[in-house]
């Protein structure tokens, strides 16, 4: 290896291994320059699939530190492992059958009780989540607080890894967006009257004279269709009392 | 890590025109303007990108040198080692892959009363769905009809679409979304349960439904959620490598391979459903992808040697905007949504030079003309170039908080680099995005292979020579679905004889005498990002760095 090249490597320690990587490589692109061919702890490559949540230290720092792999750049003299899987328990249950309560998160996940608050959750949540006050709000049966605080988390584990009281916040997470959009959010009636018309064959006829029309008679409909303007605002979903 | 000094300069620009620019209307491309912008600076029309395959179904037709290196290169089965006569596992209906379409159909062909087997190359869930993030196209609204987006979808395929699939396509959408409202899924509405729609490349009405930007994310944990609550077998890390035929020349299951113990296993199976994806880990010409890690054109190379005819498979989607700086995340998909919220695309002086919201062929080809042809592109420090995408105006056309509230995944994503793409634009260049055709089916998923349906980006036809935002999320849901429902069915009545691997042993013959260059084998199964200096170190060469 060139010597001036050299100047731009940092030293990291995959698992306590050394290797000189480029610096500004994200850990995943590290791990690849050294020469992993990752199976395992490796996914979308984009921040989405949880895949490659990643703990580290500094050398001369006792914090604990954490990243997903392909979000996070190298730093000299790190020592990082990923966790790409961690035990967890998932419960079996029928949305459809359940209330949007108190009573149903904690019989199907009762160890939601143990929470301790230490915030350990919120400390590690490479998403900057606040796991804890969703799990605080999944104590009080604050459905749709726990569905908007999480909408963001990618199930990537961390949370789960460092919890004493032993949750598996994501999977408690999940049962309370899914009991949020069955139970609590308002029914969209435009789709259920679009289903009727649709039922109805409403729209056969004029498909199939789309389906047989000849070439140019398409592109000229192409053409000449309206284009509708969107409504001026964009409200989003109310899920909190703000 | 924000802009140098140079990219502030240009920046400087953007904000002086952006009043101006935000009351300026930029008309929309004629059919003859926008032909002359493709065939100028869209990649698909580049020199030598491209070569005719020697072998199988589609002999003869052009397809991206990448995929025809695989489409074209051994097995990694060696047929003879293998014992068919006693398979690991028999199933009515095996779905093979790791996304939407595959949890989709497992999910319609056990409720229709098939035994299913899931099987997957990564983890469920580890796939393009999962990062989708504008959102899922349905016609429900008043004033929208699916004739309308009917005709949207074959404009923006440049009338190449098969009219049965895209019937299929419009018709059960408003279904879909009504399912995934059932099934608990947070997609935006308003107070009275009206669903957020906006407009995306190419539609006429307002009809893109979301869940924030991690609208494919949110769909994928919905309905993985509810698959796993039903227990449906699942093998990870497990994907298949060959589908197996009868003597009658039927599907009749697959051959998988543990990527984790390195050993092959057989599943004997009525009907077959691939759902492996598209293929965007090849890097076609060398572009950058917004693809998934597993992205690798296995279904495409199973089934093509299976005897499958693909369609289109010389049309590739490169998504418009692709991060272009920071380089930690090059290529990394902005969502179109972005667009759709108001952003305008402008050149390194602070000017436009194309509608927004033009289909993504156009828009790729019209950045990559500012850039390459007319030098009006910004320089990253590292050399790549992009044009500005000027996020800050979605929050002064839609208030403050907007870009935070709508795009969080991207507002996030930028943060974690020191930019704030509320405050300062970002730069963008075409991606690799999606794979326009793949194997032909009919509006039931089914292929010419008896018992061997495709579902999703792997199937093509639905969506012609290119595919509108918002519609891959629809035909995942759309397809998957059915292929699941008419498995489960078929299924019951379906006799297997003799398993064989003869197609197999007919392809490794053909491949051994052509002189193209090809992969030692296929499928390829996960990308090697390794330098040059640790392969040739892994095959014991001497390094002479």
């Amino acid at each position: 290896m060139a010597v001036e090249e050299q100047r731009d490597m940092v030293s990291v320690y995959i698992m306590g291994k050394r290797h000189l990587v480029p610096k500004g490589l994200t850990i995943q692109k590290a791990m690849e320059y050294a020469g992993y061919r990752l199976i395992r702890g490796c996914g979308c490559r984009g921040g989405f699939c949880g895949a490659c949540g990643t703990v580290y230290r500094v050398a001369g720092d006792y914090k604990i530190k954490v990243g997903l792999a392909c979000q996070t750049v190298v730093e000299d003299d790190m020592y990082l492992t990923q966790i790409p899987f961690y035990p967890a328990v998932k419960a079996l249950y029928d949305i459809e059958a359940m209330s949007p309560t108190a009573e149903a998160l904690v019989s199907t996940y009762p160890e939601l009780m143990r929470c301790l608050q230490c915030n350990s959750c919120r400390k590690v949540c490479p998403q900057e989540i606040e796991v804890m006050q969703a799990m605080a709000a999944a104590q009080r049966g604050d459905i749709a607080k726990v569905a908007d605080l999480t909408f963001d988390c990618l199930a990537c584990g961390l949370c789960v890894s460092r919890c004493p009281a032993e949750m598996v916040q994501y999977n408690i997470s999940i049962l309370a967006r899914r009991l949020f959009g069955r139970h609590l959010a308002p029914k969209a009636e435009h789709l259920a009257r679009r289903l009727e018309e649709i039922e109805a064959g409403a729209f056969d006829q004029e498909i199939e004279e789309l389906m047989s029309a000849p070439l140019e008679r398409l592109r000229t409909a192409y053409a000449a269709r309206e284009i509708v303007p969107e409504e001026a605002e964009l409200v989003s979903i109310k899920t909190d009392e703000d | 890590m924000s802009y140098d000094q140079a990219m502030q300069e240009s920046i400087r620009k953007v904000e002086q025109t952006r009043s101006a620019r935000m009351k300026e209307e930029f008309p929309l491309l004629s059919a003859e303007e926008k032909k002359e912008l493709l065939t100028t600076f869209h990649p698909d029309f580049k020199e030598g990108s491209m070569r005719p395959l020697v072998i199988g179904p589609n002999k003869g037709d052009r397809v991206p040198n990448e995929l025809a290196a695989l489409l074209e290169a051994p097995s990694r089965v060696q047929p003879s080692a293998l014992d068919l006569t006693r398979p690991d596992y028999d199933v009515d209906v095996l779905v093979i892959g790791g996304g939407g379409a595959r949890t989709a159909a497992a999910l319609l062909a056990q409720e229709h009363g098939a035994n299913v087997l899931i099987v997957t190359k990564l983890r469920w869930g580890d796939a393009n769905t999962m990062m989708a993030q504008g959102g899922i196209q349905a016609a429900d609204k008043e004033g929208d009809s699916p004739a309308r987006h009917y005709l949207d979808v074959v404009g923006g395929g440049q009338f190449a679409n098969i009219p049965s699939l895209v019937r299929a396509l419009v018709t059960d959408a408003p279904s879909v979304i009504k399912w995934l409202e059932d099934l608990g899924a947070m997609l935006d509405k308003k107070v009275d349960g009206t669903m957020v729609s906006i407009h995306g490349g190419g539609t006429s009405f307002p009809r893109m439904h979301s869940a924030r930007d991690y609208s494919g994310m949110e769909i994928m944990r919905t309905i993985r959620d509810e698959a796993r609550n039903r227990s449906i077998p699942c093998l990870e890390f497990k994907p298949a490598v060959e589908l197996i035929l009868d003597d009658q020349g039927q599907c009749a299951g697959a051959v998988l391979f543990d990527l984790e113990t390195e050993e092959f296993s057989i599943v004997r199976a009525k009907t077959t459903i691939i759902a492996t994806g598209g293929m965007g880990r090849l890097h076609v010409q060398g572009f950058p992808t917004t693809n998934h890690y597993g992205a690798t054109a296995d279904g495409l190379v199973m089934a093509y040697r299976a005897g499958a005819k693909l369609l289109y498979m010389d049309t590739v989607q490169y998504h418009p905007t692709g991060v272009a700086y920071p380089e930690q995340i090059v290529g990394q998909l902005v969502t179109e949504k972005v667009r759709g919220l108001g952003a305008q695309l402008v050149n390194a002086e602070g000017h436009r030079f194309v509608f927004e919201l033009e289909t993504r062929d156009a828009v790729s080809a019209a950045i990559i003309r500012e850039c390459v042809q007319r030098n009006l592109g910004v320089t990253t420090p590292t050399g790549m170039r992009g044009v500005w995408l000027d996020s800050p105006m979605i929050d002064i056309l839609r208030g403050p908080g907007t870009i935070q509230k709508a795009l969080p995944a991207m507002y996030r994503q930028y943060k974690r680099f020191g930019i704030d793409m509320s405050q300062e634009p970002i730069l963008v260049y075409p991606t690799q995005h999606y794979q326009n055709g793949g194997v032909a089916i009919n509006e039931w998923g089914e292929t010419e292979i008896p018992n061997l349906f495709v579902a999703g980006e792997a199937s093509g036809g639905v969506h012609g020579r290119n595919r509108l935002m918002g519609n891959s999320l629809l035909d995942i849901l759309v397809f998957g679905r059915r292929a699941g429902i008419r498995a489960a069915l078929k299924a019951k009545e379906v006799t297997l004889g003799k398993l064989s691997l003869d197609h197999v042993e007919k392809h490794n013959a053909a491949v051994a005498s052509i002189k193209e260059p090809h992969a030692d084998f296929a499928p390829m199964l996960l990308p090697d990002y390794a330098e040059a200096h640790t392969k040739q170190r892994r095959l014991g060469g001497v390094v002479t760095v």
